[in-house]
């Protein structure tokens, strides 16, 4: 950064000289990359919602169905992340202070659900909990039935959003200076206080990008969801359901719609992560 | 110690329950019938067509994000111009983007009512519920993977080396070949492993675009979810275990990379945190 700011004589113009070549191809093929594979494809979805018009857009997204499967979306997500923050920060936390047998692997196993493709992960899950597998015949006695319910949802979104709060949150807990809680057990402070006091407060930043992250993953999921949720509209249906409903009724409209719904959903989201990483960087970097 | 006992035990006994059950199940599951019915599961013409389909699309996904990284990271990282964070945010932007709506995409662009729909018919070129729809699909959710490794990497690195060899009077391909890829070698390496794990377990946005004729259209994650639906629960996890030893390998070899190259992914890693 110190360098940028040091030849930064020529702000006004569009690019900082350089005497490194193949600026210019290497961008041109990277812009029409980008144009063909993602940003032309978006860019047809709006214009078929636009000719929709405002009134067909509303006709659509305020159906009863799109609204019930919305808030389901929405609650069952924000319950994943929000659980899977504390437990993230847990494991985040463990990994990267202590030191014990089996760490190493342990490390490894949190990325499991990125590389695990999510089909396997649906019907994994879904054997798990269903009241008669491993899990699900414990909790049935219990009177709890977590597969094809609401809680299979949330259960699947946890799996597959796990490490996108601890592989957000290790690093920040890594760079915690030690002296700084050293400081504060030798003048009297509680583990409790120097946790809640100190490290926390240090931490929050990049807890709460890791919310949003893994809501936002949460949101978009489909795979590892479909197979444990019941899929029963405004019950236990996800938003990314219901696209894929749409299109099998030929409602290529409704379908549209609901698309660019999630899209305007899933840049809110990108811009709340922008602004909370910028923060973490500020705090953080000083 | 003992809050650090409880907290270590509590942290293994949720990831134990959480990630490791889920995966010791599909293995369980799998050979619940004996090795025998694992076998013929696994050797299933069909299975083996679904396999092939699930090569074909890596083999053509993989090496276009190769290619794409390289020459993203290129200009982005060597160079400092006006709208380069915006373009970061562009090529990240797939990563939040539902892979339901990657599948829309397509069929809004190709499909029978699509925008090239018709000219495609009379053409009789078939894209949606064909390969090329699926690996469009595919290309879309993978496209930031390979970038976004290889970016801040090459950041982290800086251009000095690159600078003094224009300055001995190497030429442009000869400081790629020479100097910019040994340098982000290990980069590539691991966006193309992260990449090609999501373009063959693919699930959400080839389903959209698929035929879903087993034997067919079925990818090997389509395959698991034919089988399954049809209550064929021990061949389902009997694809699904190939596929869970894809990401069995992923992890392995990402792990091995992270320890050799663990000074240089520190920097990175806590420079983005930073």
């Amino acid at each position: 950064m110190s360098a940028s700011v040091a030849r930064a004589g020529r702000r006004f113009t569009w690019r900082q000289p350089s005497i490194l070549p193949g600026f210019a191809p290497s961008l041109t093929l990277t812009l029409v990359w980008l144009v063909f594979i993602v940003l032309a494809p978006l860019g047809v979805m709006l214009w078929f919602t636009a000719g929709l018009g405002w009134r067909g857009f509303f006709e659509v997204i305020t159906r009863q169905r799109v609204l019930g499967d919305l808030r389901v979306s929405l609650t069952t997500a924000f319950l994943a992340s929000f659980v899977n923050a504390g437990f993230g920060l847990l494991v985040a936390w463990v990994l990267a202070r202590y030191e014990f047998p089996g760490r190493r692997l342990a490390d490894a196993l949190v990325d499991l659900p990125f590389a695990l493709p999510t089909a396997v992960a649906g019907i994994a899950l879904s054997t798990l909990y269903a009241p008669d597998g491993w899990i699900g015949s414990l909790l049935a006695p219990l009177g709890i039935q977590i597969a094809f319910q609401p809680a299979g949802i949330v259960v699947a979104m946890m799996f597959i959003s796990l490490p996108f709060i601890v592989r957000t949150v290790q690093p920040v807990i890594e760079d915690l200076e030690v002296e700084t809680e050293e400081a504060a057990r030798l003048m009297g402070a509680s583990a409790l206080q120097i946790f809640m006091r100190i490290s926390l407060p240090a931490i929050l930043p990049s807890l709460l990008t890791g919310f949003a992250l893994a809501f936002a993953r949460c949101l978009g999921e489909y795979g590892s969801i479909i197979f444990i949720a019941g899929n029963k509209p405004m019950i236990s249906e996800i938003v990314p359901l219901l696209i894929v409903a749409q299109l099998d009724q030929f409602d290529y409209q409704g379908a549209t719609a609901i698309g660019t719904l999630m899209l305007a959903v899933s840049f809110v989201l990108l811009l709340t992560i922008n602004l909370l990483q910028a923060w973490v960087r500020r705090r953080h970097g000083g | 110690m003992g809050v650090r006992n409880l907290l270590i035990g509590t942290a293994l006994a949720f990831m134990a329950l959480f990630l490791l059950l889920p995966l010791v199940i599909v293995f369980a599951q799998a050979l619940s019938a004996g090795f025998g019915a694992y076998l013929t599961a696994i050797t299933d013409p069909n299975v083996g067509d679904a396999i092939w389909l699930t090569l074909i699309i890596a083999v053509i996904v993989v090496p276009a994000n190769l290619v794409f990284g390289v020459c993203a990271s290129w200009c982005i990282a060597r160079f400092k111009f006006a709208g380069r964070d915006l373009l970061i945010t562009l090529i990240d932007l797939p990563f939040s983007i539902s892979p339901v709506i990657a599948g829309l995409l397509e069929v809004l662009l190709f499909g029978l009512n699509g925008l090239f729909g018709a000219w495609l018919s009379a053409h009789n070129i078939q894209i949606i519920f064909a390969l090329p729809g699926m690996v469009l699909a595919t290309l879309f959710v993978t496209f930031p993977f390979v970038a976004r490794e290889v970016i801040p990497l090459a950041q982290e690195q800086g251009n000095d080396e690159e600078e003094a060899a224009v300055t001995l009077g190497a030429s442009g391909l000869q400081i790629f070949w020479r100097v910019s890829l040994p340098k982000i070698r290990w980069g590539l390496f691991y966006g193309v492993l992260l990449c090609n794990a999501r373009a063959m377990g693919e699930f959400g946005a080839v389903s959209v675009v698929s035929g879903k004729v087993f034997g067919e259209t079925d990818t090997l994650s389509l395959a698991v979810e034919s089988l399954y639906e049809s209550y064929e629960i021990q061949a389902a996890f009997a694809c699904a275990s190939l596929l869970a030893m894809l990401a069995l390998v992923t992890l392995v070899l990402k792990a091995a990379l992270e320890w050799w190259h663990r000074d240089e992914i520190h920097a990175v890693r806590h420079k983005k945190a930073a």
